[in-house]
């Protein structure tokens, strides 16, 4: 936690704004922020997405889309040279080299036609005019440093032939490969698993220490903050609101957008737990295998095992949450459930036998089985207004309603899930995440189901807008009394809807019971480790989880 | 809230969110294209000359668009009046005729189209032997000589001159260009339209039901894509008499082809979307799907293609009537022009204007073409 804070601070950030130019329109997206980084120091930037903070860092090395990005005030200083006036040369030279960069997506940060040697290889190459021996020697060196195993043989792997989380420690150690007096990372740890994510940010804690370099590190998250920094600058509004060592801000936080922040964790509890409520859907050793075909004659000479043999009931007005690392087969397992794809073994529905339906004999129980997607802007199709996209379902089940009616129907729902009517004939983009969710959930309930599948319905938001979002879904489930299959990787928006979790790994439940139980005495290493990961982002030793 | 209420409120923001009967995004589209100025023009260009080249029989014909015959209105642009009407004995009226023409003048009046040739009508009073220059590179005198009146003759007038001469069988190449145009846009445009609906509904199963369907229809397509067109034409045109229709119908058999790999690939990325799934989730069925949800989407791409498969029809039956195989003999074709300017090259004005005629809307439809695409680029920003 502590940092050598020396005199004159490694990068100063004076009065920086930055502004977009589209068309006519000029928007400010970073409005005179200041804050200094010294020596071996970690600054946290907290803030909601749209807040301006990634735009903040990015300008630090100038990689915003010039000339549509301009700073119209302000300085980056950066030993004693003003980084926004220096010339493309001077910028190269800081690039990768003194300042280097880690960032939020490490499936697309990665070339995916180069091998990982040939990466790392080519920073050293081009800041150190190293060698091919003494590029690979460091190189096996820094992977080593990152924890990625048997080096020698990830060598001449692709990035599609790494996991999420080894893709992130080869970014990681691309941005250490010269030794950078400060690293960047924006949002390195959002797209990993929980796990994972411990892991990661313990390497970078280390690595720090070890190299004595700074760190300007970027996130949403609160809990990752009050781990990693020393200092905290709360920015909202391209404004810096708050700023001051991350114990004091936690203590005693000032600025009521701060409290606002601290205060947005998800919190209630789910309704008790009521094992003689009416099943609504009841899976029996379901199974999703996906065959692996070699050959000329295309046979099948194995299955790759999503869901292996998984009971599971979900009942009325309860909420079953399902959780494990990416990977684990929980969506599968939903999507089987909703008889999206096709599965072994026996679905009953309300004591009816499904799982032997066509797709056209489930469409009239559609309209009692609906799902809710993760991501809000990929769920909601961007041509048709929002009047449009809920009224889809009535058109097929309710045929006989008059375009007045179904009106009336929409009006209704969108008041029950919290927004206004009048904003029906505007198009999803005019939306933010929270609120194209809420029409999501709209979307879902206008059918009134019973059944609803949330799959990591929060995950693509913002903390406070999580916590909007699983007061509505626990509101609605009261008054309608519906069944949650409730998909997640965060344990914190689990433990605050569902009463039931099953633990999934490889496909398999490796346990099961009241939440209540689970989370309190959990029974596995494996869920030990979860839980450790997600409340007190604390990595375990090696081999219990994933890599 | 009562229901008049919620009505009243229904209406008062339908109001304030219809902004204009163009949706924000194609708003934007529309802008884009307008912000191409060179398209923008061709556009409205090409417009003009298409709507005026509609109308074709009312600009160029050898019958008067309308005319007044013994207290009675006559249209005979429209009717084929006998010549028994006018005293004359023909089966359908002759009205470049001086006898005609004057029986009419004294009995009543006419109107005349600006240009009176149609593009079949051979013009008998040429000075020279066909093919005649262009009337404006002659003196009044030579002009005039073979008309019974010679200069002072009422129908050595503006409206009978070929300002860009004749072709080789003494038509006016004016009004071959007009009908020629015309029937070109028209066959590019209807080969496209058809091949568009075609090639889209069987891109679109091929991408969305993927697997077999996918399969099968692939190698379908390279097969019947490795069919050489053109050979195919050529013996076809050897049994069967080619038409307009006729030649519609065997292009029409093979360019569909060109929408489905655009189309295939749209639909087999954007039926893994969310709101794909989604749709499928509320029990939309397959069809609605494809047409509401993932058709929009491949509209981008096919809408990028359409000026070229466009210009490309258009090529292809100018090239045909170049090498006498297209449109039967005696139809108004920019191939056939091309074809005559070839056989008289002391003709000059007769290839100059094909070639001309030729590039100049082929030109105009690709800057079309490109506004289009700048307009359909999500990524183009304009200051």
């Amino acid at each position: 936690m502590s940092g050598a804070v020396s005199e004159t601070p490694l990068l100063s950030i004076r009065d920086l704004s930055v502004a977009f130019t589209q068309g006519p329109q000029e928007t400010l997206a970073v409005d005179r922020v200041s804050f200094d980084i010294a020596k071996g120091e970690t600054v946290a930037l907290v803030g909601e997405s749209g807040s301006g903070k990634s735009v903040t860092a990015l300008s630090v090395l100038k990689l915003l889309p010039y000339p549509a990005a301009s700073h119209p005030t302000g300085q980056i200083i950066y030993g004693g040279k003003d980084l926004l006036s220096a010339s493309d040369d001077e910028l190269r030279k800081a690039r990768g080299n003194e300042i280097s960069m880690i960032f939020q997506e490490p499936m697309t940060s990665l070339n995916p036609l180069h091998t990982i040697e040939k990466q790392i290889g080519e920073v050293l190459k081009l800041h150190r005019g190293m060698g091919e021996n003494a590029a690979r020697a460091r190189t096996l060196e820094l992977m080593n440093q990152v924890g990625i195993r048997d080096p020698e043989k990830r060598l001449s792997s692709y990035p599609h032939q790494l996991s999420g989380g080894q893709r992130q420690r080869v970014m990681i150690a691309m941005a250490l490969a010269n030794e950078p007096n400060l690293l960047i990372a924006d949002e390195p740890t959002t797209a990993l698993d929980v796990t994972v994510q411990a892991q990661i940010l313990e390497l970078l804690a280390r690595l720090r220490k070890e190299n004595g370099m700074s760190m300007l590190f970027i996130t949403h998250d609160l809990g990752i903050v009050r781990k990693v920094a020393d200092r905290v600058c709360v920015m909202t509004g391209g404004r810096i609101v708050e700023s001051g060592p991350t114990k004091e801000i936690f203590e005693n936080p000032q600025h009521a957008y701060t409290r606002h922040l601290l205060a947005a964790e998800p919190k209630g509890e789910p309704p008790a737990l009521d094992t003689s409520a009416e099943t609504v859907i009841k899976g029996d050793d379901v199974k999703v295998w996906f065959p692996v075909k070699k050959g000329f004659l295309r046979r099948t000479v194995d299955h790759v095992k999503g869901v292996d043999g998984v009971d599971i009931t979900v009942r009325a007005g309860q909420t079953l949450g399902v959780v494990g690392e990416s990977g684990s087969g929980k969506t599968t397992l939903g999507l089987a459930l909703s008889r999206m794809i096709s599965s072994k073994g026996e679905i009953r529905y309300r004591g009816e036998n499904i799982d032997t339906r066509s797709f056209r004999e489930m469409r009239p129980l559609r309209r009692e089985m609906q799902i809710v997607f993760q991501d809000p802007y990929g769920s909601l199709s961007p041509r048709m207004s929002v009047a449009e996209i809920i009224q889809e379902g009535l058109k097929i089940h309710e045929p006989g309603l008059s375009a007045t009616e179904r009106d009336r129907v929409v009006v209704d729902v969108l008041q029950e899930v919290g927004l206004k009517p009048e904003t029906r004939f505007r198009y999803p983009h005019e939306f933010s995440g929270g609120q194209r969710q809420r029409i999501a959930i709209a979307r879902a309930m206008v059918l009134k189901p019973r059944f609803v599948m949330l799959d990591e319905p929060t995950s693509a938001l913002d903390m406070s807008v999580q916590a909007q979002v699983v007061d509505l879904l626990r509101d609605l489930q009261k008054r309608h009394n519906l069944a949650y299959l409730f998909i997640s990787h965060d344990l914190k928006v689990v433990k605050a809807l569902a009463n039931e979790v099953i633990v999934m790994r490889a496909g398999k439940v490796v346990e099961a019971g009241p939440a209540e139980q689970i989370f309190n005495h959990p029974k596995t290493d494996y869920t030990r480790a979860l839980m450790a990961a997600a409340f007190d982002i604390e990595a375990v030793p090696g081999g219990v989880v994933a890599d | 809230m009562s229901e008049f209420q919620v009505e009243a409120e229904v209406e008062k923001v339908r109001d304030q969110a219809q902004r204009g009967w163009l949706s924000p995004i194609n708003k934007r589209r529309w802008e884009s294209f307008k912000a191409n100025r060179r398209g923008y023009w061709s556009l409205w260009i090409f417009l003009i000359l298409f709507v005026l080249s509609l109308f074709a029989e009312f600009i160029a014909n050898d019958k008067p668009v309308l005319a007044s015959y013994k207290g009675e209105i006559l249209v005979p642009a429209l009717v084929d009046y006998p010549e028994e009407k006018f005293g004359g004995f023909l089966a359908v009226t002759d009205y470049r005729d001086p006898f005609i023409q004057e029986e009419i003048n004294a009995n009543g009046w006419m109107i005349w189209p600006p240009i009176r040739y149609s593009y079949r009508t051979v013009n008998s009073e040429i000075p020279e032997a066909a093919p005649a220059k262009p009337s404006w590179l002659y003196d009044e005198e030579t002009r005039c000589q073979r008309y019974s009146g010679g200069v002072e003759d009422p129908r050595c007038t503006m409206g009978n001159w070929n300002w860009l001469g004749t072709d080789d069988q003494a038509r006016d190449v004016l009004a071959r260009v007009i009908y020629g145009f015309r029937i070109s846009v028209l066959f590019g445009l209807i080969l496209t339209a058809a091949s568009a609906v075609i090639g889209v509904t069987a891109g679109a199963v091929q991408g969305y039901f993927g697997g077999w369907t996918d399969l099968l229809f692939q190698r379908f397509i390279e097969i019947w894509s490795s069919i050489p067109v053109l050979y195919l034409i050529l013996i076809i045109a050897a049994v069967l008499p080619p038409g307009f229709f006729i030649l519609l119908g065997i292009m029409l058999l093979f360019s569909w082809v060109a929408f489905v790999g655009v189309v295939r690939a749209e639909f087999l990325r954007a039926r893994n979307f969310e709101y794909v799934s989604a749709a499928r989730a509320l029990g939309v069925p397959n069809r609605t799907i494809m047409f509401r949800h993932l058709l929009p989407n491949a509209m981008v791409a096919t809408l990028t293609f359409l000026p070229f498969i466009l210009n490309g029809s258009i090529t292809t039956l100018t090239s045909l009537d170049f090498l006498g195989f297209g449109l039967p003999p005696g139809s108004p074709s920019l191939g056939e022009l091309l074809r005559q300017g070839q056989r008289n090259l002391n003709a000059p004005w007769l290839g100059i204007t094909g070639f001309l005629s030729l590039s100049i809307m082929l030109s105009l439809l690709i800057f079309i073409g490109e506004a289009v695409r700048d307009a359909f680029d999500p990524r183009k920003t304009f200051k």
